[in-house]
């Protein structure tokens, strides 16, 4: 929408100020690594960090969320309606951003989820903008996430001494105007964020040997590829990849009781469609009983059938899963492989 | 990949107020054993609500403190007056806790979800039922809903088949099928006792007792996962066209709206797209059977 510019103490001031109102999040150091994390001091967040253990997403799709509780007297369900306090993530990358979509996307079509909606209705987010890659892992540039237009409520873009702040929401604008000192982009900020942006983009790697528009059939072409039982014959199981993914949703449901026996509460936590008993049924016949077919079904769900569904590709390119992974196993590898044995077999 | 045909299903009409995953209260009115491992349970919905189910949806049943499982609808709409029926094999937490429970308990619900059988596009056809063991339970639904309705159809066949004597469903409602003159009954045991003086051998062992014309006919199964590629191969023997085969495929639906992932096929959701599918939407797809 319009281009302001807040000089890093005015920062400092205007997450101190938010504080007050909201539960803040960004990205904070932890044992060698980054986390979102909630904070409590503007000194804690690290806005150059270059990626984080877990996404984002933890905040909107809790790893572990209570649906409601129930009395087993008279057999009741109490409805615990689902409150989130108003919530500020700061410093999402523009991968997770994207991630962001899908999931509002997945949450608010068809049935609407009302848990993931009411908290994703409280959250502002303010993006920055990444100027260097974070690691080799990466391949946002691939995947067409190394930027956005939209998905975040201010997105900020370090220039130095001051970020550039791109107001893309009402919200962000209300947010900025109450609790920010920002003033107006002149002539020289606006010339210092275009040398900046176009100075980020050779450092870039593409990682994908084809363009990303050719994944989706490139994915259909290779229910039968060899590769995933060579993939399954090195998995763990584990589930790894699925757990650091900003776009990965599935999920269990179950009871939990109290000790008094009477009360209790339905739970829904992360779940992995890597793990051997995802896709069992109640006699016991498991329809993905291999690891190669649940590591199939995983890039499947990635590259092709989430795209299919929501329109937006369950990929955004951030890496983490090929860092999480022991044993090697990465998009970027497993696509290219798969994009080599057809140009092979053609 | 595969297109999924536009016949009758439920509308998901976005309601942004109500929270999909809290279940209402219903009464159980009647719990009848049916075999070892099986119960009918006849559930009273709160307020005199119908339940305007399709044969071949499901519910999502709810034991608190124990959890939820989705369990097949087995009475016909046209049956369900103010109560519906569920069969329930004892085979894991949820429906053992189910087992457990008495008249005038309560269980939570939610739905019914998932596209059922287009029944209104079998009138004036042939319909070959094959169920095979607790298969029974959904295609009841269907096959109560079409004698209801028995004018609109052409022939009524049902092969059924169950691994023992003891474990057949239904059973009274096995002998007033087989002793009306408008349904062909055939039933097998895979291993037969004392008692049992009927067919013995598998499910498909049966399709030898009939003659269908397979332009009219359409074929419909649901059983054991094992069972199916064996069905579908006597059907195409006999002639059916793939998109008159309709199979009901068994998944752990956890949320019944298409967000928990669990009973996805391929890019489809069982929950929302099935878990009733006409073969030839399915044939295509990996995972499938």
């Amino acid at each position: 929408m319009s281009l302001t510019i807040l000089p890093k103490p005015a920062f400092q001031e205007f997450v101190s100020r938010m504080l007050a109102d909201y539960r803040v999040a960004g990205p904070t150091p932890k044992n060698g690594a980054y986390v979102f994390e909630e904070i409590h001091d503007a000194s804690e967040l690290r806005m150059d960090y270059p990626t984080t253990l877990l996404p984002p997403k933890k905040f909107l799709l809790p790893t572990r969320e209570v649906l409601f509780k129930y009395t087993r007297q008279n057999g009741g369900v109490l409805q615990d309606p689902p409150e989130s306090p108003p919530t500020v993530i700061l410093g999402v990358h523009t991968c997770d951003l994207h991630a962001i979509q899908l999931l509002d996307t997945v949450f608010s079509s068809g049935q609407y989820d009302l848990h993931y909606m009411n908290r994703r209705k409280k959250t502002l987010i303010i993006s920055i903008e990444c100027l260097n890659p974070c690691d080799e892992h990466s391949f946002c540039k691939s995947m067409g996430t190394l930027t956005a237009d939209e998905g975040y409520d201010l997105h900020l873009t370090d220039l130095g001494d001051r970020y550039a702040v791109d107001i893309g929401t009402q919200a962000g604008e209300q947010l900025l105007a109450k609790y920010a000192n920002a003033r107006a982009a002149d002539k020289e900020d606006i010339q210092q964020l275009n040398a900046v942006i176009s100075a980020k983009w050779p450092k870039f790697p593409y990682r994908l040997d084809f363009d990303v528009s050719e994944l989706p059939s490139i994915l259909e072409l290779s229910m039968k590829s060899p590769l995933w039982q060579e993939l399954g014959d090195r998995c763990l199981a584990c589930a790894a990849c699925t757990n650091v993914c900003p776009t990965c949703f599935c999920f269990d449901v179950k009871d939990e009781v109290e000790l008094n026996l009477v009360d209790g509460q339905r739970v829904r936590q992360w779940d992995s469609c890597q793990l051997d008993e995802f896709a069992t049924v109640a006699g016991g016949h498991n329809f993905r009983a291999s690891r190669a077919l649940r590591q199939r079904h995983r890039f499947m769900r990635k590259g092709k059938y989430i795209l299919d569904a929501h329109k937006h590709l369950g990929c955004v390119g951030c890496g983490r899963c090929a860092r999480a992974c022991i044993v090697d196993i990465t998009p970027v590898g497993v696509f290219n492989e798969l994009y080599r044995q057809q140009e092979a077999g053609s | 990949m595969v297109a999924i045909a536009s016949y009758p299903q439920t509308q998901v009409i976005p309601n942004f107020e109500r929270d999909i995953y809290l279940p209402y209260l219903a009464k159980i009115v009647d719990i009848r054993p049916m075999t070892a491992l099986e119960k009918v349970f006849t559930i009273e919905l709160p307020n005199g609500m119908s339940l305007g189910h399709r044969p071949g949806q499901f519910m999502e049943v709810s034991v608190f403190g124990v959890g939820e499982a989705p369990i097949s609808i087995s009475s016909s709409p046209s049956r369900s007056n103010g109560t519906f029926e569920l069969c329930v094999r004892k085979v894991g937490d949820v429906t053992t806790a189910l087992h457990n429970l008495k008249p005038g308990d309560k269980v939570g619900l939610r739905g019914p979800f998932g596209r059922g059988f287009p029944y209104e596009n079998f009138r004036g056809k042939d319909i070959l039922f094959v169920p095979g063991g607790l298969g029974l339970a959904p295609l009841r639904s269907l096959i109560n809903q079409v004698l209801d309705e028995r004018a609109h159809y052409g022939r009524v066949i049902i092969l059924y088949g169950a691994r023992n004597p003891g474990e057949l469903l239904f059973k009274d409602e096995l002998k007033a099928w087989g002793e009306r003159e408008d349904v062909e009954l055939h039933v097998t045991v895979d291993r037969g006792d004392e008692t049992w003086t009927g067919n013995v051998g598998v499910v498909t062992t049966l399709f030898k007792h009939i003659s269908i014309y397979p332009r009219n006919t359409v074929g419909i199964t649901c059983g054991p996962p094992v069972m199916y590629r064996f069905v579908l191969m006597e059907f195409f023997g006999k002639g059916i066209s793939e998109g008159n085969i309709y199979l009901s495929l068994e998944r752990r639906m956890k949320c019944g709206v298409g967000k928990c992932g669990h009973c996805q096929i391929n890019n489809i959701y069982a929950c929302q797209s099935g878990p009733v599918f006409s073969y030839r939407e399915i044939k295509g797809l990996e995972e499938a059977l």
